[in-house]
């Protein structure tokens, strides 16, 4: 059953990571990424990591990805015009070239990685906000601090370029 | 029982309430609105109009649904069905009331308890923009993609108030799960206040139930489909089912917005009143109600009601007669008393939603925009700060 739904959403993100790829106009596009996120974030979940999953559709799904949707409309870009016309043959080469690459690559990670036991659904415990809380707090204070100046800094930085001339 | 069983059972029934409080919703809205301009509303189609939602339904299924040539018409149809989608999904993790033992089985009167209940919430209410985001940009129509634009602005923008205000009973309660917050809200202080949040929270109920109204885009942030200024906004070239998606979709948020509201500040199911003298409450509301309407019904200068009203009071006394056998079952009393009082509370607050629609008038776009980012941003965010300083200093 885990396995199933894993297979299902796994072939969505990858299904959407494509298409984001291949269409040929922005909304579709952006819309395909919002696939991809929430796919991924069903994935955390079955992993056990509720708040990610949670905070990857708060914060990407539902803040970023609607800012670009909404700069998108705004600009009312239309769709990409694609201007030369790739030869039948290269198309086909292509494919099969990537297909290679794509499997020598994974070979060489697959020989590269240590051993590692397969994944069990279910027995990670440690994705809810408390155990998350307490672990940016203690374990990786610094980083977490320091991430947020960086936030700061760009929040300052976008008043700064969009204040009024005065 | 068998869980998968069980579950099928609980969505069925939730989806048929559900779906039902929806249609008759509308109705409720077009008759209190309808009293308020001094009209009487819907009043032809079944008595007082009670069968207008059905016919609604009819008419709306039976239409043709025209789909304009000049759209884009795959994300005009995926619109619509992302907007009502979203908008039911919430129910699942809503619960309306205490465990209860019904013979062998023992099960919460909810589908599904996560605990990240309130996030979940917060989550398909954010991407549930989509919907109307992109019916408002397909439609091809600077009317539609203007109040698109409009929506998905203003719904940016109310959701950090919302958010914030949400946090705020979340440090008092310290959990996620909307059970353990019901559960958090228990009790009376000096044996007879309510230990709602509201009391502590009354400046995060207050913004939250004001950026509740922007999120689902009632009056009087209803901007992205002012009739006046956009024709219907986004749904402007949608019609039958697609337009009753949308529909739906508003009303299904407003039951959301009003569930959380009742569940994270006016504590969910728990009796306002200490529980010896709680249970009375209702009974007292429903004999009074249906005697009134027998009265009323029975007065010679009544005529058209002489079958309708004392039939309402016979259905009143009935309930109060439910609720009088439940003293006897303790099983049903737990389900009556805890439905009676957490739906009472959200249709008080969905009656606050009509009545202001009644009332107020819309507001301009930029004070809209200005009301959210000036006043009601910082607020909340004062509010977070005060709250996280309380529970510093209390928790040991």
């Amino acid at each position: 059953m885990t396995a199933l739904i894993f297979l299902i959403f796994a072939g969505i993100a990858v299904f959407c990571g494509i298409s984001l790829v291949a269409q040929t106009h922005p909304i579709a596009s952006a819309l395909s990424l919002i696939g991809v996120m929430g796919s991924l974030a069903l994935l955390y979940l079955q992993l056990g990591g509720e708040f990610i999953a949670a905070a990857q559709m708060i914060v990407y799904a539902g803040a970023i990805m609607v800012l670009f949707v909404f700069v998108i409309m705004l600009l009312n870009a239309g769709a990409e015009a694609t201007s030369r016309q790739i030869p039948l043959l290269n198309r086909y080469l292509g494919m099969l070239l990537l297909a290679a690459f794509l499997g020598l690559i994974s070979f060489i990670i697959q020989a590269m990685l240590p051993k590692t036991e397969g994944v069990v659904f279910g027995a990670f415990m440690g994705g809810t906000a408390a155990a998350i809380g307490r672990k940016l707090f203690t374990v990786y204070l610094l980083p977490f601090e320091v991430t947020s100046v960086l936030i700061l800094i760009a929040i300052l930085g976008a008043i700064v370029l969009a204040r009024r001339e005065v | 029982m068998n869980f998968l069983l069980l579950s099928l059972i609980k969505a069925a029934v939730i989806a048929f309430v559900l779906l039902t409080t929806l249609a008759y919703l509308q109705w409720i809205e077009r008759k209190v609105i309808g009293h308020i301009q001094l009209r009487v509303g819907p009043y032809r189609v079944g008595p007082h109009g009670l069968l207008q939602p059905l016919a609604d339904v009819v008419k709306l299924i039976t239409k043709e649904g025209v789909l304009p040539s000049h759209v884009n018409k795959f994300f005009y149809l995926l619109a619509p069905f992302i907007a009502v989608v979203l908008a039911l999904i919430s129910i699942a993790v809503i619960p309306f009331g205490p465990q209860i033992t019904i013979g062998p089985v023992t099960t919460w009167m909810q589908l599904t308890d996560l605990n990240i209940g309130i996030l979940f919430v917060l989550a398909v209410s954010s991407v549930g923009v989509y919907g109307v985001a992109l019916g408002g940009w397909a439609s091809n129509n600077k009317y539609s993609l203007l109040g698109g634009l409009r929506s998905s602005a203003q719904m940016i923008s109310y959701e950090l108030p919302l958010a914030l205000a949400i946090a705020a009973p979340l440090l008092l309660a310290n959990t996620l799960s909307f059970r353990e917050m019901v559960d958090y809200q228990s009790g009376y202080w000096l044996g007879f206040i309510p230990r709602w949040n509201v009391f502590p929270e009354i400046v995060g109920f207050c913004i939250f139930v004001i950026a509740g109204f922007a999120e689902t885009n009632r009056v009087p942030f209803d901007l992205p489909e002012a009739e006046n200024e956009l024709v219907a906004g986004f749904h402007t070239e949608y019609s039958s089912m697609s337009f009753a998606a949308f529909f739906m979709a508003e009303y299904a948020n407003m039951v959301t917005v009003t569930a959380v509201a009742t569940l994270l500040f006016l504590g969910g199911w728990q009796p306002p009143f200490p529980e010896p003298y709680s249970n009375f409450i209702p009974i007292i509301i429903f004999v009074l109600g249906g005697l009134i309407a027998v009265f009323h019904g029975l007065h010679p200068a009544r005529r058209m009601d002489k079958f309708t009203l004392p039939a309402t009071g016979l259905v009143f006394l009935g309930i109060a007669a439910l609720f009088g056998i439940s003293f006897l079952v303790p099983v049903l009393k737990t389900i009556l008393m805890a439905l009676f009082w957490f739906c009472g509370k959200i249709g008080l607050l969905l009656f606050l939603f009509i009545w202001v629609r009644g009332t107020l008038p819309r507001f301009r776009y930029d004070q809209l925009m200005r009301f959210a980012w000036i006043v009601l941003f910082p607020l909340a965010m004062v509010n977070l700060l005060a709250t996280g300083l309380v529970v510093a200093l209390t928790s040991k």
